[in-house]
Order: C-alpha cells, then structure tokens, then sequence
C-alpha cells in the first residue's frame, strides 16, 4: 500500500536551543513538542500516537515521556531506533499508522544533549551486543567509522581533499543566513583542507557539532492537515533500508541510501531531477557525497565533482542542501541530526526558510537521514515531501 | 605491548565466542565457517548469516590478509590505527594496525596477525605489515 498522500506534516520545530546546561532531556524534549503542537495549531490533548527513540529518557523512554507530558490519549507507541535518522522512519511509521486507521495524530519528539550531558551515558547500554567483544577493543567510535567509508571511497573514485571541503563551504555559506547557527561564519576551502586531521582523512573541519538540543514533528491524518492554518505538507514517499557488515562482506562505498532512494522516488513518483531541495544528514562531509551517490542525483563515484563548485549552494548551484548549515554548522542535537533536517525542508517547502537561502517555488524535497555507523551498521531513510 | 601503544580493553566474553578467545591465548586467530554452505564469516556466531544452518565450527585462519580500509586516530592520547582487514578466508575483520609506521598504511597492504594482552583479559588479534619482524 502506497503512502502517497497517506499523512502530512502539519506541524515542526527545533529547539532554539544549542547549549542547555539548564535543562533536562526531557524537558527539552517536551518543550519541542509543544513548539511542534503549537506551530501546528494543535494541542496535547489532540495527540493518539507517540514517537520515540532511545534518545527518550529512561527505561520506557516512549511511556516515560508520555507521563512526563500528560498524554492520555495514545493508542498507537513507537520506539524504532535507527540513529540519528530514527525520527525520518518515524514519519514513515506514522503515515503508515495513520494510514492503517490506528492514530490520526503523531508526535515524533527527539532531544539530546551531547555537549553537556555526560557522554559516557549517551549511548544506550550495549551489554550483551554480539559485535561487542570484536569492536570495542579496537577503540573503534564514530569518527573511526566513518573515517574508514571515506578513505575506501577515495581509494576506490579519487575523491579529493577539496571536494570534500567543498561541503563544509557550502555549509557555512548557508550558516551565515542562520542567526541560531553555531559556526555562522563562512569558512575557506583552504581552511576546512588544512584543519586538524582527526581521523585520516576526516579533518575537524569535515565533522557536525556537538549540541544540546532536539524538536518535534507532527503528522495528521489528510482531513485533519486541511482543517489547519499552516501550508500543509504532504508525504509523498517514505523508505526505510539498513545495512551491516554481512558476516564480513561489506562495501564501505555505499550506503543504505542505495535502496531507500529508488523506493521513495518510485513512491512519490518522481525522480532526481524533480528536487528543488534536500535536507542531507550530514555526520561527516564525506557522508553527504556518498549519500547524494546513493540516492541517484549522480553516478557512483561521482559525487566529489557533484558537490564541488557551489552545486549545493542556495541560489547557485543546481541542488540546494542544508540550508540552515546542517550538521556541519547549524545543529546536531544529541548526535542525532535527523530533526534539524526535517524541520529545515518544512521551512523551504512553507516558504519560511531564511530570505537569503530560500529556494523560489520550494514545492518538492527530499529529506534523507544516515543513522547509526556507516560501515558497521545504521539504517537510512528518506522522504519525498509536497508543498500542496 | 610496546611502550607506543595504547592500553586495550578487554573484551566482553559471551559463551559463544570464548573458543575464539582461548585461541588468541595460543597464538591462533579462528574464523567461524559454516559446515553446510562452507562460507566463512566474522564476528563469529552460532548461526551462519548466510544460510543459517546452525552447524557451524572454528577453524584455525592463516591469519593473512590485506586492509580494506583504514584510519589513524590522531587526537587521541596515544594514536592508534582502526582498520577493515579483509582475511584470506574471505571476511573482513574490524581490528587495529600495529608495530608500523602509520604513514605506510594503504588500502590492499598484506598484513598478518599478531597478538596483544588486553587489560586483565583475554589477548586481541590485530595485525601488522606483513614482512615486518616482530
């Protein structure tokens, strides 16, 4: 069954927060669902179906953050984890629920905080993981992971040091526009190629932020998305794939992107060239070269040369991406950048972006989140969004 | 473990990998293999991924192979080297590059095991340039 049409986003928000060494988890992630409720024309009280992944707090993060919030109402609970890109799926999820008749009004939340929260307790207890005992004493960690997708694809396609930094430029030329952006200030080619090198070939320059932070997103039955005042954005398609070692047999090259893209094009209809803009997670700069590869804007290998030149700049290239600064400059609340992007794509779409990086006519885009660890495991998903 | 190298934590033993562990205290790298579709595959487990057939046995690996992939941990206290080594049985192992100069380190270099003591566990496998001596 199609989710063409299924649901629509009536209501998004990031948490204007970037550093909050004052709240809570929680709090943050229920002060973004009011901000999502309230920009929606909506209330707690409308909400039957609640999302969350293991950013939620405590043991039963999704009921535990129904209590914190009153819900009374939900019929429908959802606590897929998939990363960074978690909330992308959840949107999915609920255009499928919504679509089965089991809710009719969804509150995806996200919140986190990796600058000041303690880091050791982030990451979700991984006792009893079966890679466990074959990873952890090889110091392995998310730089190291996604360092080694970079250095195979340059291995393999001779993508070059400033392709990659073409990404971050890209980034901070759109961050510029972003009063709420963390690094606003446009950066050099030169820069982002001669900062310190992290993890080879990752320089500092090519790695998101580390921010406190979250938002929500919610999606409404068709009905009730034509009763409320906002510009309703329609879900024309919604795919999920995950990827993992394969007992051993892994390409570090591609991404799980190389499925969910084909599949949500198909969905919504529409293909590549149709996209006015996309929201790119961007983890790393490498990341957005292999996922633009993958979701067919251009041939494998080729995604240095696509990217290079300002082809992602609003305004002069053929493919605006991140138009808030992305992970790379704007926000990536509590390592999970999947919220900022969604929310920014809402913004272009509802012709709310920043003047200076608005898209003219934003009536179709893509939103794709990487979550989780590109050459280990994660699971990707995108979305085709519709201005009606 | 050399002075240059950085303190390993020890893994995190189940029974379904201790065999694998117990040989790493030999001296020996083992890969688990399926013994009906006789693939290979790594991390070891008790159902093969690719058939699922739950006969599965050790065997000793040659304990060759090339890097696939790599990367030098530069800002940490001690760097250190992660890479993909893609083993003559077939899989590619998650695991460290040692005892080099890490500036010699490139996709398709021959490597071969070697052992080092984690922190009051079990030894790890990892591996350094083949034709080193050590």
């Amino acid at each position: 069954m199609s989710l063409n049409g299924a649901a629509y986003i009536a209501g998004a928000f990031e948490h204007p927060t970037r550093k909050a060494p004052d709240k809570s988890v929680a709090q943050i992630h229920a002060e973004a669902a009011k901000g999502a409720l309230d920009d929606a024309g909506l209330t707690f009280d409308d909400v039957d179906a609640y999302f969350v992944a293991r950013d939620g707090p405590g043991v039963l993060g999704g009921i535990g953050m129904a209590e914190y919030m009153g819900l009374t109402r939900l019929r429908h609970l959802d606590n897929t984890e998939t990363g960074g890109s978690a909330p992308l799926v959840m949107v999915g999820h609920a255009a499928a629920a919504i679509l089965a008749g089991r809710c009719r009004v969804a509150l995806i939340t996200m919140g986190g905080k990796s600058l000041t929260g303690d880091p050791k307790r982030m990451m979700p207890d991984q006792y009893g993981a079966p890679e466990l005992p074959f990873e952890a004493p090889y110091g392995i960690n998310t730089h190291a992971i996604y360092a080694m997708a970079a250095q195979r694809h340059i291995h393999e396609f001779g993508t070059t040091r400033e392709q990659m930094s073409w990404v971050k430029v890209s980034a901070s030329q759109h961050a510029q526009h972003n009063p709420a952006a963390v690094l606003p200030r446009p950066v050099t080619l030169e820069e982002v190629s001669e900062s310190p090198m992290i993890a080879d070939p990752l320089r500092r320059l090519d790695c998101c932020l580390n921010t406190d932070g979250g938002g929500a997103i919610v999606v409404v039955a068709p009905d009730i998305a034509r009763q409320l005042k906002r510009p309703p954005v329609k879900i024309r398609g919604a795919a999920e794939a995950f990827k993992h070692q394969d007992g051993g047999r892994v390409d570090m090259t591609y991404t799980a992107a190389r499925f969910t893209g084909p599949r949500a094009f198909a969905e919504a209809g529409v293909t590549p060239a149709d996209i006015k803009y996309a929201s790119v997670y961007d983890s790393f700069t490498m990341t957005v070269i292999i996922t633009l590869e993958d979701l067919g804007f251009c041939e494998k290998g080729k995604g240095g040369a696509f990217v290079s030149d300002g082809n992602l700049i609003a305004g002069v290239g053929r493919l605006p991406v991140n138009t808030d600064g992305g992970g790379l400059c704007n926000n990536h609340p509590g390592g999970r950048g999947g919220i900022p992007k969604l929310v920014e794509a809402v913004r272009q779409l509802r012709g709310e972006a920043q003047p200076a990086v608005q898209v003219p006519n934003c009536d179709l885009a893509l939103v794709h989140g990487t979550g989780g660890f590109i050459t280990t495991r994660g699971g990707s998903c995108t979305l085709i969004l519709e201005r009606e | 473990m050399s002075m240059d190298e950085r303190p390993i934590s020890a893994p995190e033993l189940n029974p379904e990998v201790e065999a694998f562990f117990d040989a790493a205290g030999d001296g020996k790298l083992l890969v688990k293999a399926c013994t009906d579709c006789g693939k290979a595959f790594h991390y070891p487990r008790a159902m093969c991924p690719y058939c699922r057939s739950i006969s599965t046995e050790w065997r000793e690996a040659s304990g060759k192979g090339e890097i696939y992939a790599f990367t030098v941990l530069r800002r940490a206290p001690i760097p250190y080297a992660v890479a993909s080594v893609r083993l003559a049985e077939g899989p590619q192992m998650i695991t460290n590059i040692v005892g080099c100069d890490f500036d010699r380190l490139r996709s398709g270099l021959p490597v071969r095991v070697v052992f080092r003591a984690s922190e009051g566990g079990a030894p790890v496998p990892m591996f350094t340039p083949e034709g080193d001596s050590e």
